[in-house]
C-alpha cells in the first residue's frame, strides 16, 4: 500500500483517528508520519539535546513550509537555536510551536505544564477563559499545519474546559 | 577581595552538617529558572538589557521580605578567585561566574543573597532562584524557593505560557523550571562497583547525576548530585516526590553496601579509613583531589562508626576550606601557587589536631 499523503513510499504507519465521532484510518510513509507528528515505535531515540536539534526542521520540505523560520519578535532563527541550544526570547516558543512540541515530547514525554499556573500581574481575564482562547488559536494552527493528533487533543481538552 | 562575612552564615549554612541524613547527603539544592515576560533571553540581549533587568529584578526583590537584606555581589565587577570563591561555596554556577577556560563573565552577571536563598541574575535565564539546605530536604528547601517565586512573581511579570508553563532560555527547562539536586556521598556503592548500575538505573527513571559543583563538573571524593532530568509534564510536588524516593533507595543502597563492606572484608575497610585518616592527620602536602578523595575515606569511616571522633561538620569544612579559591584566599597565595599544596596539608593537620575529641 503507498502511502496517502505523498503516494510515493510505501505506508509503514497506519494512523487511526476519531474526529467528529467518526473513525478514520490513515496509512502514511514514515516521512509523512514524522511531519505529522507521529513516530514509528522503532523511532524512539534516547538521544541527548544535541542529536534532537540536529535533526529539526532539516528536511527540505519543512524549509519550504509556510511556517515562519524566524521569530517575528527577536529575529531568532531554528538555526541559530540548533546551533546554541537557545531560544531568542519567549515569543519563540510561539513562532517555532509545532517543531518545539515535537522537542518538548521527545525531550520530557509531555507538553503540557503540570506544575503550578502563574498568575500574571494585571491580568482580568480569568485563567479559563485565557487557556480557552488560547486553546482555540492552538487548534486553529495545528488544523492549518494538518497536525491531526495534536487537533484531536486539543479539541478533546477544549471540552473539557467548556 | 569581597567579605563573605557580610552574608549571616558565610553562604556556607548548607554545611553545618545539621539536616536529615547529613551523615550520607550534604546539602539539598532548589533552583527554578525564570525569565521576565516581554524581554529576550540573555542569549540575544544587550548590555544595557541585562542591566535594566539586573535593576528591575534588585527593586523587586528589595520589596520583599525574603530578600529584603540580600548582599548584591556583581560578578562581572569581581576578581577570579572572588568568583571562583562564590562558585567553591555553591552560590553562583560555573557559567555565572565566567569560570571556564575561555570564558568571560558577562557584563550584568551578578547574584543576590540572603541567607538560604539566592537569584543567580543574567545567568543563562534571567533569574535563576535558588535555596540551599543542609542535609536532605527536598520539602523544606523546595517550600523556600516557592515562598520566594511567589513574592518575585507579584512584583514582576514571568514569561509564562498556558500550555509549555514557565519559558526557559532552554527548553530542557521549560514548565515547572525546577532542578532539585542532592549532593549525596557514595563511597559504598563505588568501593563495591555496584554505583554504575545504580546510576544507569537513576538515569532510566528520568533522573540525572552530576559532580561535586553541579553541570559539567567531574565527581571527585565520591560526591555525586543527583537531580531531576525533565521539568515538563509532572507538577512540583511530583518531581520533588519522585526525586525524594529514589535518593531514599540510593541511600539504602549506599547503606546495604556499607553492611556488605563490613561483613566480607573488615580488615581492608578498617585499613582503607584509618590509612585516609593518617594521611590527612601528618601528610605534609595534599593536593585537593588527593584531600577530597581522603576526605572521603574518612567519612566513610565517621559513617560506620570506625573513626569515632570526628564530625560531619570538621568534615565538611575542611572540603570547603580546602578547595583551591578558599585556601588561595586564605593564605593570601595566587590561585596557582605552588605552595598551595603544603598550606592545604597544614590547615588540615590544624583543623584535626583542634576539633578531634570534639564532635563537630
Amino acid at each position: 500500500m503507498s502511502c496517502e499523503q505523498c503516494r510515493e513510499r510505501e505506508a509503514v504507519i497506519h494512523l487511526t483517528q476519531i474526529v467528529n465521532e467518526q473513525v478514520t484510518t490513515l496509512h502514511l510513509c514514515e516521512r509523512c508520519a514524522a511531519e505529522k507528528g507521529v513516530e514509528s515505535p522503532g523511532a524512539q531515540p534516547k538521544t541527548p539535546l544535541g542529536t534532537f536539534l540536529a535533526a529539526m526542521g532539516q528536511e527540505p520540505e519543512q524549509a519550504q513550509a509556510p511556517r515562519a523560520d524566524t521569530c517575528s519578535r527577536c529575529g531568532g532563527s531554528l538555526a541559530d537555536f540548533r546551533e546554541s541550544g537557545r531560544l531568542g526570547c519567549p515569543d519563540c516558543y510561539r513562532s517555532f510551536e509545532v517543531p518545539l512540541r515535537d522537542l518538548l515530547r521527545r525531550l520530557h514525554g509531555s507538553t503540557h505544564h503540570m506544575g503550578e499556573r502563574y498568575a500574571e500581574r494585571g491580568t482580568t481575564e480569568p485563567a479559563e477563559r485565557q487557556q480557552t482562547s488560547e486553546l482555540r488559536e492552538q487548534l486553529r494552527l495545528a488544523v492549518e499545519t494538518e497536525n491531526f493528533e495534536l487537533a484531536a487533543e486539543l479539541r478533546d481538552r477544549l471540552r473539557v474546559l467548556e | 577581595m569581597i567579605d563573605l562575612s557580610l552574608l549571616t552564615d558565610g553562604g556556607v549554612g548548607w554545611l553545618d552538617a545539621s539536616g536529615p541524613s547529613s551523615h550520607l547527603v550534604l546539602s539539598t539544592r532548589i533552583r527554578l529558572a525564570r525569565n521576565l515576560a516581554g524581554r529576550v533571553f540573555q542569549g540575544r540581549n544587550s548590555e544595557t538589557e541585562r542591566e535594566d533587568i539586573l535593576k528591575i529584578v534588585e527593586a523587586a526583590a528589595r520589596d520583599t521580605v525574603l530578600l529584603r537584606r540580600a548582599i548584591k555581589f556583581r560578578l562581572d565587577r569581581l576578581e577570579f578567585s572572588d568568583r571562583q570563591l562564590l562558585h567553591e561555596r555553591h552560590l553562583v554556577s560555573k557559567e555565572l561566574a565566567g569560570l571556564d577556560p575561555d570564558g568571560r563573565v558577562r557584563s550584568g552577571a551578578s547574584l543576590l543573597v540572603q541567607d538560604r536563598l539566592g537569584v543567580m541574575l543574567n545567568e543563562e535565564d534571567h533569574l535563576r532562584l535558588q535555596g540551599l539546605h543542609s542535609g536532605f530536604a527536598l520539602d523544606a528547601a523546595y517550600a523556600e524557593v516557592d515562598r520566594l517565586d511567589a513574592e518575585l512573581g507579584q512584583r514582576l511579570a514571568f514569561a509564562f505560557h498556558s500550555e509549555f508553563g514557565y519559558l526557559t532560555s532552554c527548553p530542557t527547562n521549560v514548565g515547572t523550571g525546577l532542578r532539585a539536586s542532592v549532593l549525596i556521598h557514595l563511597p559504598g556503592l563505588v568501593l563495591t562497583k555496584e554505583i554504575s548500575k545504580v546510576l544507569q538505573g537513576l538515569a532510566q527513571v528520568g533522573l540525572t547525576f552530576r559532580g561535586l559543583y553541579g553541570e559539567g563538573s567531574e565527581v571527585v571524593g565520591n560526591f555525586f548530585q543527583l537531580s531531576n532530568q525533565t521539568t515538563l509534564g509532572s507538577s512540583e510536588y511530583e518531581l520533588l516526590d519522585h526525586l525524594g524516593k529514589m535518593v531514599r533507595q540510593v541511600m539504602d543502597y549506599e547503606e546495604q553496601a556499607r553492611q556488605v563492606l563490613l561483613r566480607d572484608a573488615p580488615a581492608i575497610i578498617e585499613d582503607k579509613v584509618w590509612r585516609a585518616y593518617g594521611l590527612l592527620r601528618y601528610a605534609r602536602a595534599l593536593s585537593f583531589e588527593e584531600a577530597m578523595n581522603l576526605l572521603s575515606g574518612v567519612r566513610l569511616g565517621v559513617g560506620v562508626n570506625l573513626i569515632p571522633d570526628v564530625g560531619m561538620y570538621t568534615l565538611n569544612k575542611l572540603l570547603v576550606y580546602t578547595q583551591p579559591a578558599h585556601l588561595a584566599v586564605a593564605e593570601g597565595l595566587g590561585p596557582s601557587d605552588p605552595d598551595l599544596p603544603v598550606r592545604r596539608a597544614q590547615f588540615v593537620r590544624k583543623v584535626l589536631e583542634s576539633e578531634v575529641g570534639r564532635r563537630g
